[in-house]
């Protein structure tokens, strides 16, 4: 496999670069490949756009920084408008589909979306969103096994919250599965 | 001598260069540091102030990096391995004290996360830039030692061999980052206590009347001795003879500076910790260190695909520069390309060791960001013509 370049966007405060760590510690922890995260920021610290770049290889990662990202997440519209643009042009987009207001996707662009604020929010708790979004993402890609990105929800998100994040994750995915089954989704 | 299980957190974590360093000091024995929160260092010592308690160490937040830097050489004294950490703004204000661990021979580490500079420039992004300041930072002559690594694991690993190495040879260590490698993500191994060697501190086996804090074994590098078992000693930054008391004189300043110097030159060979891959053969090699390294690398794999034969030679100890190994290859090698986030530092070295025998090109880059490997890889083609 060759590397795969996964840029997540939002804005500051939304678990942004915390969905970057789970999927980096899913990818090299639990499925044994290699993982490079990084993240930009500004001064400022929250509410603007801020963004995780994670790279995921079978291979040594030398570069460190993701240059034309594959898979897109995005789950704010500042986000979107900034970053969108940088995504290849066979790349994979996935969006919030209530804070994202998308224009026509590029030609060969696939473009999905999940309602993941509210999926959270009838789960209890609007800020598990992030992990709504991960597990859409897991199923989507299907670059890192199912198994080993539960593992690292359950051991990177704060203790007494796991159940409730194991959910939303598990809601997430079932969202991206169910598209796939509708034959709307690549398999 | 095997670590105190205490502070090894045997493990696989994803965890950024900052952590991992912070985790290798503890894994090394360093159970005092005190800092001055800086971007991109200020994960170290917030993860430091956040384990150490657990690990029986003091963190303290001090008022600058002045009283950080001093800090450190005290505790060292009274028998803890320490360390402060910062980044560019912040290593400027340490450098008296940098010199003054140099004299008093205080084993210590300095970390320095480096970010773009000069001043303030450019605070959650890297640099390379502070390498000469590493070496001659601070007013006098003396040798240090300083390393660089190029991922989280390296972090981890290399911060033990900071911490040798100041032990081994009685000097302040610069553990040079950049902010690219610190706030990088990865896969941090941390091993079992029991297979990390760690250098003991060198204490004395003469009794006090015979004790002499500035006299030197021979290696050139001076036992310790350890607070409170009633042994006089008298530390001071003045030019001083092997009692530790203030000698102005020339003969003096001729002994003590030029074995400050030779502990460490003629301990090189013992120093150096480099890796080479296919340099037997090549037409060009590749000199680099620290983050730089990874992205050229993968400009010496584009250049291989080209046929080209490109070695590579990494220093993970910078200074001492390994010299002796840079003119066995000068006479072999066309040409040598070192790349660097800075316009021209380390390559001054390498220029003075090539002595004019092979071409020496530089890749500048000005920080920010990291080199892309096709400006390496560039200049691998140039140097091959």
């Amino acid at each position: 496999m060759s590397t795969t370049e996964l840029k997540i966007g939002g804005f500051g405060g939304q678990g942004v670069i915390l969905s970057g760590i789970i999927i980096g510690k899913a990818a090299t922890i639990f499925d044994n490949k290699s993982a490079t995260l990084t993240q930009s920021f500004g001064p400022e610290a929250r509410g603007s756009a801020c963004s995780a770049q994670v790279l995921i290889s079978d291979d040594q990662i030398l570069y460190p920084y993701v240059t034309v990202p594959d898979i897109m997440v995005v789950m704010s519209q500042e986000a979107y408008t900034k970053f969108e643009p940088e995504l290849d042009e066979n790349g994979l987009l996935l969006i919030e589909k209530d804070l994202v207001k998308p224009k026509k996707p590029r030609e060969k662009i696939k473009q999905f979306a999940i309602p993941a604020t509210r999926i959270a929010e009838e789960l209890g708790r609007k800020i598990v969103l992030n992990i709504v979004m991960v597990g859409f993402f897991t199923a989507m890609t299907g670059i890192i096994s199912a198994k080993a990105m539960r593992e690292a929800v359950k051991t990177t998100v704060p203790k007494g919250t796991e159940e409730l994040n194991l959910k939303a994750f598990d809601r997430g995915y079932e969202y991206g599965m169910n598209l796939k089954k509708k034959g709307k989704a690549p398999k | 001598m095997k670590v105190d299980p205490k502070g090894v957190l045997t493990g696989s974590y994803f965890l950024d260069g900052d952590h991992a360093c912070c985790e290798g000091a503890l894994a090394a024995g360093c159970r005092f540091a005190a800092g001055y929160p800086i971007t991109p260092s200020t994960e170290v010592v917030e993860r430091f102030a956040e384990r150490i308690p657990l690990v029986g160490g003091i963190f303290i937040q001090m008022e600058d990096e002045l009283a950080s830097s001093i800090a450190i050489l005290g505790a060292s004294w009274a028998g803890l391995k320490s360390m402060t950490v910062t980044s560019g703004p912040g290593f400027s204000l340490m450098m008296e004290h940098i010199g003054l661990g140099a004299m008093l021979e205080t084993p210590c580490v300095f970390v320095n996360v480096q970010r773009g500079g000069p001043s303030t420039g450019l605070p959650t992004l890297p640099g390379q830039a502070d390498m000469m300041q590493a070496r001659w930072g601070s007013h006098g002559d003396y040798e240090l030692i300083s390393l660089c690594p190029n991922s989280p694991q390296e972090c981890f690993d290399f911060m033990i061999d900071a911490f040798n190495l100041s032990e081994r040879y009685r000097v302040p260590v610069m553990f040079m980052m950049d902010e690219c490698v610190g706030h990088m993500t990865e896969k941090v191994v941390i091993p079992p206590a029991d297979q990390i060697e760690v250098v003991p501190r060198r204490y004395t086996t003469l009794p006090p009347e015979e004790y002499l804090p500035f006299k030197p074994d021979p290696d050139l590098v001076p036992p310790m001795v350890k607070v409170g078992d009633g042994y006089r000693f008298h530390v001071t930054g003045l030019t001083h003879d092997e009692r530790g008391y203030p000698v102005m004189s020339a003969e003096c300043q001729e002994t003590l500076v030029h074995r400050l110097i030779d502990k460490i030159r003629r301990n090189a060979r013992d120093i150096w910790i480099y890796e080479e891959d296919q340099v037997d053969g090549a037409e060009v090699v590749v000199i680099s260190y620290g983050i730089t390294h990874r992205v050229a690398l993968r400009a010496v794999q584009m250049a291989r695909e080209k046929g080209l034969k490109v070695g590579m030679m990494r220093l993970i100890v910078v200074w001492p520069f390994p010299e002796e190994r840079i003119r066995q290859l000068a006479d072999k090698v066309k040409a040598f390309v070192m790349p660097e986030m800075n316009y021209g530092q380390v390559v001054l070295e390498l220029e003075r060791c090539v002595a004019g025998k092979a071409k020496v090109l530089l890749a500048p880059h000005g920080g920010g960001t990291v080199h892309k490997p096709e400006q390496i890889y560039e200049r691998i083609m140039e140097a091959a013509k």
